[in-house]
């Protein structure tokens, strides 16, 4: 474990590193949280949407008569009507590459190319009326052939989802380094695997809704949204509005996991509505609809190549990624599989890494960020393929692993995809890992229980992630394309009383920012983080932000929360300084006190410096009065965080139910500002991933309908499923911040998935089976047993689970439909 | 998730139920636990006209010892039936549905009268062979587990009747095994099978088996029944019966489970709940 170095300004029992209870929780476990659903103003109008029912189709007509003849309804509009300044946005636009971009618009035009797709909006009185109104709306379709396979829609012939563009690929990218053919011819072995990363859903637990109000000329929203700010810039061209005039506020916000990373139809059909109202205008999505349209994730095939020499070294590294993007694009559509290449050389020294991209338009609702976004899909191939690759060795994978680490002393590592990894200690993590895994008590265990028939499995990953979005110049216009800035931003204002606020344009939909943020602000400013309240969510209040998204939070806006800190504790110095009559650079922050260095005694409380700067008659010369600074902060690098997973599962062999029996991570996210903080981020991660590896698929049959509408079929795990995490940490701080910090927010996601297969697959080899893709469900590793049984045990004849389609035509026939529990009356 | 238009009753008296059920006319529904209807409401696969609640009504509640065995009042909470152990393999399968919200909510009597084949509580009722009292604007009458089940969803309770209590012989001298095979906790069976021994001096005297979700409506095993009654009990023979377990059934595939994944479910369960029930 690498020392823990406290920033130069910090002090080992400050607020910083403490497992401090987080300070939003009261309200929010007491029932007082405060999100748009709990928001009703007066006058309010309610909007429901009617959204098309086939997967692509003409619109011949819609009759709305019936509808706007029911009492209470206000106003019915369709695509025809909507009259906006500009389709929603997808802000990718990488230099030199084509991609091809569907205009896509609040209200369907003509044509619909998704379950889901919305067709008309009705604005009434009342939120149950304007769904029975919604029911009155005639839609006439002309079906057209349905796409629901990426890689037959690449076929000659296939029929096209957007007939203007002539062709269903959305546009090639690739980024790599090395000389790939060189490094295949080196190898001794190459190992070839087809993995389906499959399509899940972002299922945060508040659905999305939002709330338009227009009053004269300004308009404020409330929105469930990660991304207030650029809801309020997208929204500006689209109403045809001033900036200034419009706010928006993000409330308190139940989860996003990357499906609230967006600027959605209904939030520009709500500002859109109340202008022509003159009434506020409410919508709050469904369960069902959150499932057909609000971004799914993940949706991608990687035909992963791996060259190994026998002594172990990995030659090269090649991934070509088919990425199943829907119809249309939300914000990031295109380029969420993109983002896997940047960390496809995983924490090896590869000296060729390739991955190249191609992009699918299907008859489904649109892919875009979810929690990892890229990331675990680079993760679950490398990782897989490392176990696959050692077993075609006949070497132990960690031992593999250990083979090919970059070494702790060669950080800063530049990796053959061309990025710079900040710090590292891959060796470090997998070594703290196996203090808590032992692993030839786990072989002997194992034996032994496959002896009374029982299979047990256990499985590993490493993973290096790329977290803290930023810096601007390599991921902004002219570098990856991202049209947009990647700072952020914060005010830290210290109170006459020597209390605190940070405003911040980093807006939190349940990481703790509240908490956190206050931690490090406190122990800048030499006080106690009761003391320092968050501000965030708003535009009119706070600065502005890029968001909370892609583990970005605490090493972009808390860096620069704790920059514009450390301004005032300079300004404050001086001041101290002034009013003890010292030179300003013998005052130091200790225990809470502005003193001359070494002298406790006569020490200046915050509370005390700010009523002087406050009530400024004996301020030094020159000096402005009050105690505010702001900070704007835009990284150099990114930080890349990394860790160690092991999972111990039992697999049920005669039904292929899987039970997860340990699972342990170790992770390394840098200085750690709140371990309790990094420890729910930790669980939550690695639930995300095992209800990836398990249970959760977004499924659609071979006409695009969607199978997984509910959550009876959409099979989020809950406690019950899962066993009690343990969890360790390593730190190694990033360089790159005066923090050290690096991210932590997905790193349990990116994690789990290749730990969970390569788990389920080592408890399974005896019986033959060397690969599987996920979900795996119970009956998916059944039928990869009966088929290795059938098959003998040679590895390309068990790619197995591949029976039910991962785009869904193994639907086995539709079942009775099913409510929303699984319960009886 | 906001169901269409309906009316609502809250009768105070049994006699007041029937008849507000039987003027509400054929769209009118009983309101028991609801965690079965309101949801298909919400999701607007169902749309009563008038929902008759049962929450007023008293008398219908509570586990009761009579004729060697158990009534049960239609209106018992799931939750109430699991902690209730003299109820064997009932109590047993209360606490496995869903959640504990649910249990808290959901009643037998709802649970029978609705006739899910994937719900729990019909299958071990149908195992059992226990009866159903229903009363109708003609008066009273029983129901066999045997003529209960009609086709999917539909069951032998009229459309002006209401279901007063479940009675469950107690089973003295049978061992039994409810096995649940589900992907998580709160999910319907996929496949569930409850498996009644009485052994004679290891000789099977008599056995039921009945499965869920292996058809529209719960399902007797008369094959694995058969193959068993009158044999003597041992791992083999358990294991020979319950290969025949899936004979004659046509059970729905979804996207969890085909067809063919759900036979070989209920000879693997119906192994296990036959072990179970020896004591194996």
């Amino acid at each position: 474990m690498s020392a823990v170095t406290e920033g130069a300004t910090g002090t080992q029992s400050g607020p910083i590193g403490r497992r401090m209870k987080r300070k939003e929780d009261p309200r929010l476990i007491t029932g007082r949280g405060n999100y748009v659903d709990d928001i009703s103003l007066p006058g309010m109008l309610h909007m429901a949407l009617v959204r098309s029912d086939v997967a692509h189709a003409r619109i011949t007509s819609i009759d709305k008569s019936a509808a706007e003849g029911m009492e209470g309804v206000h106003a019915v509009i369709t695509g025809e009507d909507l009259d906006v300044g500009a389709p929603l946005p997808m802000v990718w636009i990488p230099p030199g590459v084509e991609v091809k971009t569907p205009e896509h618009w609040p209200l369907a035009r003509g044509e619909v190319n998704h379950v889901g797709d919305p067709v008309a909006a009705v604005v009434g009185s009342d939120k149950y009326g304007v769904i029975d109104a919604a029911a009155q709306i005639v839609v006439q379709y002309e079906e057209l052939p349905a796409v629901i396979d990426p890689e037959k829609a690449l076929e000659d012939g296939s029929p096209l989802v957007h007939d203007d563009l002539g062709t269903n690929k959305t546009h090639e990218w690739a980024l790599g380094g090395g000389d790939m053919d060189a490094a295949m011819a080196e190898a001794d072995v190459v190992v070839e695997r087809r993995i389906v990363n499959h399509r899940t859903a972002g299922a945060a637990i508040e659905p999305r809704g939002c709330i338009a109000e227009w009053r004269g000329e300004s308009v404020t929203l409330w929105t469930a949204t990660q991304i207030p700010h650029l809801v309020r810039l997208f929204l500006a061209g689209e109403l045809g509005v001033s900036e200034e005039k419009i706010r928006v506020i993000a409330p308190e916000v139940g989860g996003g996991f990357g499906s609230k990373l967006n600027h959605y139809a209904e939030e520009v059909l709500a500002c859109y509505l109340s202008r022509k109202l003159g009434r506020p205008v409410k919508w709050l999505e469904t369960r069902s609809e959150n499932l057909a349209a609000t971004t799914h994730g993940r949706d991608l095939i990687v035909y992963c190549k791996m060259g190994v020499k026998r002594d172990g070294t990995i030659t090269g590294l090649h991934a070509k990624i088919v990425a199943d993007l829907g119809a249309y694009y939300q914000l990031l559509t295109p380029f969420i599989p993109c983002f896997a290449a940047f960390v496809m050389s995983g924490c090896y020294k590869i000296p060729a890494v390739q991955t190249d991209i191609v992009g699918v338009f299907t008859n489904k609702f649109a892919t875009d960020a979810v929690r990892g976004a890229g990331r675990p899909e680079a993760t679950h191939a490398i990782e897989v393929m490392i176990e696959q690759a050692a077993a075609e060795l006949g070497m132990d994978p960690l031992e593999l692993r250990r083979k090919n680490f970059i070494p702790k002393e060669d950080f800063p590592a530049e990796v053959a995809v061309g990025v710079v990894y900040d710090s590292g200690d891959y060796h470090g993590t997998l070594d703290k890992l196996l203090e808590h895994v032992n692993l030839d008590e786990f072989r002997r265990e194992q034996a032994e229980l496959r002896e009374h028939g029982v299979y047990r499995g256990i499985g590993f990953s490493t993973y290096v992630e790329i977290c803290g979005l930023a810096p601007s110049r390599v991921v902004g216009p002219s570098g990856v394309g991202i049209q947009g800035g990647f700072w952020e931003s914060a005010v830290v204002r210290v109170h006459p009383s020597g209390a605190a606020t940070v405003y911040t344009g980093s807006s939190p939909h349940g990481q703790g920012h509240e908490t956190g943020f206050a931690q490090i602000v406190a122990e800048r400013l030499g006080i106690e983080p009761e003391n320092v309240e968050v501000m965030h969510g708003d535009t009119d209040t706070g600065p502005f932000g890029m968001g909370t998204y892609g583990s970005r939070t605490l090493s972009v806006g808390g860096e620069a929360a704790g920059r514009a800190a450390v301004k005032v504790q300079e300004k404050a110095k001086k001041l101290a300084a002034h009013l003890l009559e010292a030179a300003p650079e013998d005052i130091e922050l200790a225990d809470g006190k502005y003193q001359v260095r070494g002298s406790p005694d006569k020490g200046l409380a915050l509370a005390d410096i700010s009523l002087a700067a406050y009530v400024p008659e004996n301020i030094p010369e020159g000096m402005e009065p009050g105690l505010e600074e702001t900070s704007f902060y835009d990284p150099e690098n990114f930080v890349w965080p990394f860790g160690a997973h092991a999972a111990i599962v039992d697999v049920d062999i005669d039904t292929g139910k899987v039970e997860v029996a340990r699972y342990v991570a170790v992770d390394d996210c840098g200085r750690a500002i709140n371990p309790l903080l990094i420890e729910g981020q930790v669980h939550g991660g690695i639930a995300h991933a095992i209800g990836q590896a398990l249970f959760e698929q977004v499924v659609y049959n071979d006409e695009g309908q969607l199978i997984t509408g509910t959550f009876v079929d959409y099979a989020l795990p809950t406690a019950a499923e899962l066993p009690s995490f343990e969890t360790d940490r390593t730190e190694t701080p990033s360089p790159v911040n005066d923090l050290g910090v690096k991210g932590v927010g997905e790193a349990g996601t990116i994690a789990a998935t290749p730990t969970m297969v390569n788990a389920v697959v080592d408890a399974l080899r005896p019986l033959g089976v060397s690969y599987m893709d996920m979900p795996l469900t119970p009956m998916r590793v059944w039928q990869a047993i009966q088929e290795a049984r059938g098959a003998g045990s040679g590895p390309r004849a068990t790619e197995q689970g591949r029976q039910t389609d991962e785009h869904g035509s193994g639907s086995a026939g539709s079942g009775p439909a099913a409510p929303a529990e699984g319960g009886e009356s | 998730m906001i169901p269409a238009n309906f009316d609502y009753a809250a009768p105070e008296s049994l006699d007041e139920a029937i008849s507000t059920l039987s003027q509400g006319g054929d769209d009118a529904k009983l309101l028991a636990g609801g965690h079965s209807l309101l949801p298909l409401m919400k999701l607007r696969l169902a749309a009563p006209s008038l929902l008759v609640s049962l929450g007023k009504v008293p008398g219908l509640s509570g586990i009761e010892r009579s004729n060697g065995g158990f009534s049960i009042g239609a209106m018992t909470r799931h939750a109430e039936i699991a902690d209730a152990e003299e109820l064997g393999v009932t109590a047993h399968a209360a606490s496995l549905i869903a959640d504990q919200q649910v249990r808290n909510r959901g009643t037998i009597g709802g649970s029978i009268a609705h006739g899910d084949s994937a719900g729990d509580l019909p299958t071990v009722f149908l195992a059992a062979e226990g009866t159903v009292t229903a009363q109708g604007p003609n008066g009273e009458r029983q129901i066999q587990a045997t003529e209960m089940f009609k086709s999917f969803l539909t069951t032998a309770v009229g459309p002006d009747e209401v279901v007063t209590s479940v009675y469950m012989p107690a089973l003295d001298g049978y061992g039994w095994g409810y096995e649940k095979f589900v992907r998580r906790s709160e999910d319907w069976a996929m496949v569930g099978v409850c498996a009644l021994v009485k052994s004679n001096g290891g000789t099977c005297e008599d056995v039921r088996v009945a499965l869920t979700h292996m058809g529209a409506t719960p399902l007797r095993a008369s094959a694995t029944e058969e193959a068993l009654r009158g044999q003597s009990l041992s791992p083999e023979s358990i294991a020979q019966a319950a290969e025949q377990a899936a004979e004659g059934t046509n059970p729905p595939g979804d996207v969890n489970a085909t067809p063919d994944y759900k036979k070989h479910l209920a000879r693997v369960l119906t192994k296990r709940a036959l072990m179970a029930a020896t004591g194996g």
